[in-house]
């Protein structure tokens, strides 16, 4: 076994010879991306819309959560994908204006995999997975809206009469939300 | 000729070593073909002994494999198979009884060994080769494939290719792969990264043949259509939340009722059970004497890799590739596969597949002559450009917007010479084409 080892220096160095001349090749982060929206699996609450659809880096995401708190709203989310990908993780904004314990007013999304937990080995799948997961469990120990977090902490009932007044375009605690009925 | 070094094997009929008396006069002195430095004795018995091999399937092919190695002195084997036995593997996977019928092939397979070889040890794993990752790969020593499926092939390739680190001997493990189609077959060494790849090899491979799906849905002509159509079609449509487990006798038995429904209203005749079967599972049939042949030549070149005694298969610029056919005579060839600069798992990232293709054919004109490439054939290809997306199976948002392209001619998608990229959820790597265009 050695033997073959001592083999593949030579071959390694006789290969360094001829390299190949670059032309307008398909990128990384493309290829990637790519892969990922062959593995996206969207079901029936979700759906992607690509404004330009030659560019698959960016597109938006709408989520139509069909049970919980939120069940009855549509939710659009921006997704940004640079060519670090996927090293870096793809940048996600919500468009709207939403009450939401993990969701601030500028549509910053607080999601660990998205942030702090993201690893290469994670597709564009688990972030999906991810933010429809907000939907259903909004995680008060974790908040970017502390107003909502600690109505969701104080009073669960409160927070769901307070989820349902945002998603008609109401007020809540005197700020003024989106209407995002479907 | 280098002197007879015995050393302190004992070599003879009694003893612990008597049932390797023959692999001993191998092992135990220089011969013709062993190096000025290679020291015959303990030492290379011993690396036999400890070498970690995996076995993948344990088939037709399989069943001869782990029985060779185990009688050419291997005693270290694992073995993957995801299988259970059925009634009519028993005529020549003859580690199988009739009371194993149902069970799951690594695990009788390694039992049925383990009883007759003392010494040896089996570790079978029941499940698909998918399911480890490379640190699991990183503890064998080398890999014999013998398996019926491209795909799994390939993704062990890739795989083997992928984990190979150019600082770190033992991230690179030969791939010895032995294949058969009834009196056809073929053996072949791969080290990832230096010689040809299964992926660089794969125009050795005839295309399966696949029948378009409007011929499924509206004019069936031969009773294999009318089970294809039961397979891929009816049983979405009406069992879409049950997973097709073509094992399973009640859903081959549904298949079989539809097809035949089917064929009745076509007027076609001879779907039978065991056609269904053999269609839906891809069944190739299988000659026993081919298998002990391949998986002969197979053992022997594992044999020779991990003793250094001989000459291998697969030494960079030499032979790598033999083939048999035993269809009309007895006819073997052996040759050097060359390994592909462009292969799309060990060539060169930088650089694409060249493909000439007519300008004036549409994208969709372009993707069926893909899928019928031998080296690609795709089944559900998206595609892209630098530039533009070019057709995207999924998302569905995506599909319906580049499904107008499809019907485009390629010089108005792209510019000669541009390179495109494919990727099929049913393959780990994504191709890379240059398109040139013809005159
Ligand atoms: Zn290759």
């Amino acid at each position: 076994m050695k033997k073959i080892w001592s083999m593949k220096q030579k071959v390694a160095q006789e290969e360094a010879a001829h390299v190949g001349p670059k032309k307008k090749r398909v990128t990384a982060a493309q290829l990637r991306v790519q892969k990922d929206l062959a593995e996206l699996s969207l079901g029936s609450t979700m759906k992607t819309h690509f404004p330009d659809p030659d560019d698959i880096l960016n597109f938006k995401l709408t989520i139509d959560p069909d049970e919980g708190m939120y069940k009855g709203g549509r939710f659009e989310f921006d997704f940004k994908i640079n060519q670090n990908f996927p090293h870096d993780p793809p940048k996600v904004k919500c468009t709207q204006k939403i009450y939401h314990p993990n969701i601030d007013l500028e549509g910053n999304v607080c999601l660990n995999i998205l942030r702090e937990d993201w690893k290469p080995v994670l597709n564009l799948n688990a972030a999906v997975v991810g933010l429809q997961f907000l939907f259903l469990e909004p995680n008060a120990s974790d908040p970017l809206n502390k107003e909502a977090a600690e109505d969701l902490k104080a009073n669960r009932e409160g927070f769901k009469r307070n989820v349902r007044a945002s998603l008609g375009g109401g007020t809540v605690r005197g700020q003024s939300f989106d209407r995002v009925l479907k | 000729m280098a002197n007879a070094n015995i050393s302190s094997v004992p070599i003879g009929s009694e003893g612990p070593r008597a049932r390797w008396k023959y692999l001993d006069n191998i092992l135990g002195r220089s011969g013709p073909f062993t190096d000025p430095d290679w020291v015959p004795g303990e030492t290379v018995i011993e690396s036999l002994e400890r070498a970690k091999l995996l076995v993948i399937g344990a088939g037709g092919l399989g069943c001869e494999i782990l029985k060779n190695l185990a009688l050419s002195g291997f005693k270290d084997i694992h073995v993957i198979d995801m299988d259970t036995i059925d009634v009519s593997n028993l005529n020549r996977q003859f580690l199988f009884r009739h009371a194993d019928v149902g069970k799951y092939k690594a695990e009788v397979a390694a039992k049925f060994v383990e009883k007759r070889v003392k010494g040896v040890k089996i570790t079978p794993y029941c499940g698909k080769i998918q399911d480890k990752d490379e640190e699991y790969y990183k503890q064998f020593a080398m890999i014999v494939c013998g398996l019926d499926s491209i795909e799994a092939r390939r993704w062990i390739n890739a795989t083997l290719v992928g984990m190979v680190d150019e600082n770190d001997e033992d991230s690179l493990k030969p791939l010895i792969d032995g294949g058969t189609e009834g009196f056809k077959g073929q053996a072949r060494v791969i080290l990832p990264t230096m010689t040809s790849c299964i992926e660089c090899q794969l125009d050795m491979h005839a295309p399966r043949a696949a029948v378009p799906l409007c011929t499924l849905a509206s004019i069936p002509r031969q009773p294999q259509h009318c089970i294809e159509w039961a397979h891929i079609i009816a049983w979405d449509e009406e069992r879409k939340d049950i997973t097709l487990d073509t094992d399973d006798p009640e859903h081959i038995t549904w298949l079989f009722q539809k097809a035949l429904k089917r064929a009745q209203e076509f007027n076609i005749e001879g779907v039978t059970y065991s056609m269904t079967q053999g269609v839906v599972k891809n069944i190739i049939p299988a000659i026993a004497s081919t298998n002990a042949i391949v998986a002969a030549s197979c053992c022997n070149e594992a044999f020779k890799i991990a003793t250094s005694t001989n000459p291998f298969l697969g030494v960079p610029d030499t032979e790598n590739y033999m083939m048999y056919t035993g269809d009309e005579g007895v006819y073997t060839y052996t040759f050097q596969h060359l390994r592909q600069p462009d292969c799309p798992v060990c060539g060169d990232d930088s650089r694409a597949r060249p493909l000439q293709v007519n300008p004036n054919s549409t994208l969709q004109e372009f993707l069926d002559g893909l899928a019928e490439r031998p080296e690609a054939q795709l089944k559900k290809p998206s595609i892209r450009s630098e530039e533009k997306s070019l057709y995207y199976q999924s998302p569905a948002s995506l599909e319906e917007q580049t499904r107008p392209n499809l019907s485009k001619k390629l010089n108005e998608l792209l510019e000669n010479g541009e390179e495109v990229v494919i990727s099929d959820p049913a393959f780990p790597t994504q191709f890379k084409y240059q398109l040139t265009f013809k005159e």
